[in-house]
């Protein structure tokens, strides 16, 4: 394509936003709503697929060995849950170290028990694929010497179940409202493309292509979208630099900490950009198609 | 180049074959059409309403696609055409309506000029074509006026301008006075005469019984999707 008849594309595709000011305005706002709504959905979404994924790395199988076992048979035990399939790591403390861990937490009182320990040596077991951490630790629990298997058990699994649904239902939501924009934005244009028919049938009749009839109305899709855009960008980007900082004060090495801004704030503006460019330029893809058969 | 429709070593303009055309509505608006025009002929399209003559001449441009036949215009198969190859065909034939189809937001000059911008002529080319062929159908003066502004005739000259702007080999016209009062018809018909001298092949569906009884051509009637009448000097009636 000739730069001259670029330029004339850009231009008319800005006269025909100017021209229909009231519905661009519409179109525009629909767009806007809908990208803050999804964008919303994906801080939530991706926030939530950060702490799941830390909780699901936190998620490990306590061995309590039984505290009348002899050196030897814990070995056994050790080897056996070592080569248990799906394992990732087995890290091994034995019964002193868990006394001493549970004087720190719970105080000098329990230090009477370093006479006669009564706890057995433990193994943290942790599985590749956390989803199995349940099958693993009902395996592990059938060896022999074995006094406690402990994890989560179906608190777990209900959290799992529940991040999985979230995560499920957000998409669902996502697309329904992306589907949403691209049907006002299509309308927008038709309601353009409507306005002018003449023109459109001149210039198929004197030898225009399809391309050079489509193409303004194509950049006036996308600078819908990109305007709609605008705002969502902002307004998360602002909202999410806040809510980091104020989280990041407040609960400081705690748990449950947020995706850090960068690259985060950015890739998700890209996207949003992204996704008004693709709603406005194949919303107006849709309507240009049944009047371009002249 | 569409062989075998030479007549002579001469290109023919315009050739119908066998065409039948039936719309989805179950209308047959051509049951067998078979014409030979040459290049630079005058032609009159004569008939009643509703008899297919419109749907003859839409054929030409390939706003309408023939059922089954072919339709030849100069040396390209419009049957077979693909319909990416439309608009360069279009550019060859130039069309002009009873009803104008003007823009009415743009001046004579642009209206002109918009029939090049679309197929991307370089403005230096616009300028001079618009302004020789304005100036061939009088409305120099005028270049600047909108189309609200002007008369029937007018619009019309404006419209027979865009048409030939490109210098296409054929001119289609379909009732091109339609909307005119005789006076302004004459004034009409002696520019399309012009357009004819120049060696430019004009076919024109119309109604007006005066203009055909008295500027002689070549007369296809057509009735019912077919030819019934097709006489060099023929006269308007109907059947």
């Amino acid at each position: 394509m000739k730069a001259r008849t670029l330029s004339r594309h850009v231009r008319e595709s800005f006269k025909s936003i100017r021209r229909n000011s009231w519905m661009t305005f519409a179109s525009v706002s629909a767009v806007t709503v809908t990208l803050l709504l999804v964008g919303v959905f994906i801080v939530i979404m991706m926030n939530l697929n950060q702490l799941a994924q830390s909780i699901e790395n936190d998620v490990e199988i306590k061995v309590i060995a039984d505290p009348a076992a002899n050196e030897a048979a814990i070995k056994v035990l050790v080897e056996k849950v070592r080569s248990t399939e799906g394992i990732l790591e087995v890290v091994f403390s034995s019964r002193d170290e868990e006394l001493d861990k549970m004087i720190k937490s719970f105080g000098d009182e329990l230090s009477l028990y370093k006479q006669s320990n009564p706890l057995g040596d433990a193994l943290y077991v942790k599985a590749k694929d956390p989803q199995q951490t349940a099958t693993i630790a009902k395996k592990i629990d059938t060896y022999d010497y074995t006094y406690e298997v402990v994890y989560g058990e179906d608190k777990v699994e209900k959290l799992f179940n529940v991040l999985n649904m979230s995560r499920n239902v957000g998409l669902v939501l996502i697309l329904a409202l992306l589907f949403t924009a691209m049907f006002l934005i299509s309308n927008t244009i038709r309601i353009t493309i409507v306005a002018r028919r003449t023109e459109i049938e001149i210039m198929k009749l004197v030898g225009a292509t399809n391309n050079f009839v489509r193409i303004p109305f194509l950049l006036e899709g996308m600078w819908l979208g990109i305007l709609g855009a605008i705002a969502p960008m902002l307004i998360i980007s602002i909202f999410y630099f806040k809510l980091y900082e104020y989280w990041e004060q407040k609960l400081q090495g705690e748990l449950l900490q947020l995706l850090n801004t960068t690259p985060f704030i950015f890739q998700l503006n890209g996207l949003i950009l992204f996704m008004g460019i693709f709603i406005g330029v194949w919303g107006s893809f849709m309507s240009v198609r049944k009047f371009l058969k002249v | 180049m569409y062989e075998g429709y030479e007549n002579s070593g001469v290109l023919i303009m315009i050739v119908m074959k066998n065409v039948y055309k039936k719309y989805p509505n179950g209308v047959v608006a051509a049951n067998g059409l078979n014409v030979v025009i040459d290049p630079g002929e005058f032609v009159y399209v004569v008939g009643p309403s509703g008899a297919g003559k419109s749907t003859f001449i839409k054929m030409m441009y390939r706003e309408e696609a023939p059922t089954s036949g072919d339709v030849i215009v100069n040396g390209i198969n419009l049957a077979t055409l693909r319909n990416k190859r439309i608009p360069y065909l279009r550019r060859q034939i130039g069309v002009v309506f009873q009803d104008f189809k003007l823009l009415p937001k743009l001046n004579v000059y642009e209206n002109v000029a918009f029939a090049l911008e679309v197929i991307e002529e370089s403005p230096a080319e616009i300028r001079k074509k618009v302004n020789d062929v304005l100036g061939l159908v009088g409305l120099t003066q005028k270049a600047r006026m909108f189309p609200n502004e002007l008369s029937g005739g007018e619009e019309q000259r404006v419209s027979i301008a865009r048409s030939i702007v490109n210098v296409p080999k054929v001119v289609i016209a379909d009732e091109p006075t339609g909307n005119l009062d005789p006076e302004t018809s004459w004034e009409i018909m002696r520019m399309f005469e012009q357009i004819n001298t120049r060696g430019t092949t004009i076919v024109m569906a119309t109604h007006n019984r005066e203009i055909v009884n008295t500027i002689k051509h070549r007369v296809i009637a057509i009735k019912g999707g077919l030819i019934t009448r097709d006489e060099y000097g023929g006269e308007y009636y109907e059947g």
